[in-house]
């Protein structure tokens, strides 16, 4: 398939899942409001009456922060397999394909930002909560390889859980291979930009994650390494107010900027021009 | 043993621990202490010292021989500032072109609400992130627990080897089982799935060689094999065949 092709197909899907969801109401999680879809997606996923933001898809996350029709995915095929014939692992990943309409757990790709070209991954909370196996990790290392090459800057959005389990050591080792695509990347001297969302945790907190030249968030989203029970358990106690969640978390010195849904797609622009892309 | 009983064997007490190893090992060894930044965190302890007649840099994780050392070295479990004083560490190898070795031996990196404010997932990725680019040879040995991320961030050298009957896993058992089936009860069952041996890490391609023997005069000429070796290849080399390594697991 030639590249023009392939590129309208990527859009094509995106916008029939605009034509599926368009009727549909849905309650918020917060305030128990119920809104239209059309009325929430007009509010870039965020409840009009109390402001919390609904999940977003990884398909949806790339369309709300690039330009129109000009992203074109990459690897987009690339299925997991079970590796280890882990139980019930077969099971999980046809129930994720099913529930998130994606093949993996993150969509890669280039497209452009307020016509600028960038590349662009956005991880999926569906598929079995944004965790990492040998797929996700290849996609990840594979959108770095190419922007390196290609002297693009990358922009990440993560929401994980972590290293998927089902996949064992192999899973862990991704959170070295990508550390190591990113720092190439970073020695050629171009930009990586996180944008962390809820909740970004274990080991994709403790790699990609964690390694931006610019680390940005969406409010209240929990990033950290251990999860809140683990820690609960250490300490003995309940946990501090704010524990984890983007605004301590920055307090602590590890997010450079909050921003909310409707600006990031002109901070991302802004940032890509600060650095000379054009 | 079974992989549970491995998983077991390896947390259990009068193990060999990195102490052993880097007093068994090296010669003159000379302790070093804090990151810098903020603290001095005993749950890794490093320095320098002679490989026979190489100087080296040596990294362990210590859990400590009794009720005592074990409080002081925190069980094994690193906080941010344990792995951001083995990343200076292995800096200064890097400008006085000292080779590494670092000691894996941990259940995990702490989990408390210090250890996550101060930055536990960016000291972690630091590691990975540093150690891809460190243009000097590194091998890192599991001796006992490989315990997840913290174990990980100790483990990007150009080899990795494996103690036989040491583990690694992404998740402890325990917690893999409880998080599938909601009991810790099937632990077994999640040892065995995860394929955290070390004989299966080697067929799967992970770790690099397994060590029969754990005797210290044993491993010292291994290890001096080794680091001769690695210490003949251009960095430019060293640095792509360690990024293939690792690129090339799982895909």
């Amino acid at each position: 398939m030639d590249l023009k092709k392939l590129f309208l197909k990527a859009n094509n899907e995106l916008e029939s899942e605009n034509i599926r969801t368009r009727s549909r109401r849905i309650t918020c999680k917060k305030c128990q409001t119920l809104s239209s879809v059309s009325k929430i997606r007009k509010n870039n996923f965020v409840c009009p009456s109390c402001g919390y933001y609904f999940p977003v898809r990884a398909r949806r996350r790339i369309l709300m922060l690039t330009d129109k029709r000009s992203f074109l995915e990459f690897d987009g095929d690339m299925e997991s397999r079970n590796i280890l014939d882990f139980p019930e692992y077969d099971e999980k990943l046809k129930a994720a394909r099913e529930k998130s309409r994606e093949k993996e757990g993150v969509i890669c790709g280039e497209a452009l930002i307020g016509g600028i070209k960038t590349c662009i991954f956005a991880m999926d909370g569906n598929f079995m909560m944004g965790s990492m196996g040998a797929v996700v990790g290849e996609k990840i290392t594979r959108l770095f390889e190419y922007a390196t090459k290609n002297n693009l800057p990358v922009i990440g959005v993560t929401v994980s859980g972590g290293a998927r389990m089902q996949e064992g050591m192999i899973s862990l080792m991704q959170m070295s291979k990508v550390s190591a695509a990113v720092k190439r990347h970073s020695n050629s001297g171009l930009l990586y930009i996180v944008l962390l969302t809820n909740p970004t945790t274990g080991g994709v907190d403790a790699s990609f994650a964690m390694l931006g030249d610019i680390t940005l968030s969406e409010p209240g989203a929990r990033v950290g390494f251990a999860g809140p029970r683990v820690v609960e358990k250490t300490l003995k106690t309940s946990l501090p107010e704010g524990f984890q969640k983007a605004e301590r978390v920055k307090e602590c010195g590890f997010i450079d900027l909050i921003v909310e849904r409707h600006e990031q797609k002109e901070i991302l622009e802004r940032l890509l021009k600060l650095h000379g892309y054009n | 043993m079974t992989d549970i009983e491995i998983v077991r064997n390896a947390r259990g007490i009068g193990r060999r621990t990195s102490i052993d190893y880097i007093e068994g090992i090296f010669t003159d060894f000379m302790e070093l202490s804090g990151d810098r930044l903020f603290g001095d965190d005993k749950a890794v302890i490093g320095g320098i010292a002679f490989l026979k007649d190489i100087p080296v840099t040596v990294i362990g994780i210590e859990k400590g021989k009794d009720t005592g050392g074990r409080i002081k070295h925190n069980f094994g479990s690193a906080r941010p500032e344990g792995y951001r004083k083995a990343l200076r560490l292995m800096k200064q190898a890097e400008k006085f072109k000292r080779p590494v070795i670092c000691f894996v031996d941990t259940a995990g990196a702490y989990c408390d609400v210090e250890s996550e404010e101060h930055g536990q997932g960016r000291a972690i990725a630091e590691n990975l992130y540093e150690m891809s680019d460190l243009k000097t040879p590194i091998l890192s040995i599991v001796i006992g627990e490989g315990g997840s991320g913290g174990a990980l961030a100790l483990s990007h050298g150009d080899k990795i080897w494996m103690i036989d009957d040491a583990y690694f896993s992404v998740v402890s058992p325990e917690s893999c089982s409880n998080i599938l089936w909601k009991t810790t009860d099937k632990a077994d069952v999640a040892a065995r799935a995860l394929g955290l041996t070390a004989q299966k890490l080697y067929s799967l391609g992970i770790i690099d060689k397994i060590i029969k023997n754990s005797d210290p005069e044993y491993l010292l000429d291994e290890i001096y094999k080794e680091i001769v070796g690695l210490s003949k290849k251009s960095s430019k080399e060293l640095l792509d065949l360690r990024y293939e390594k690792f690129r090339t697991i799982g895909y």
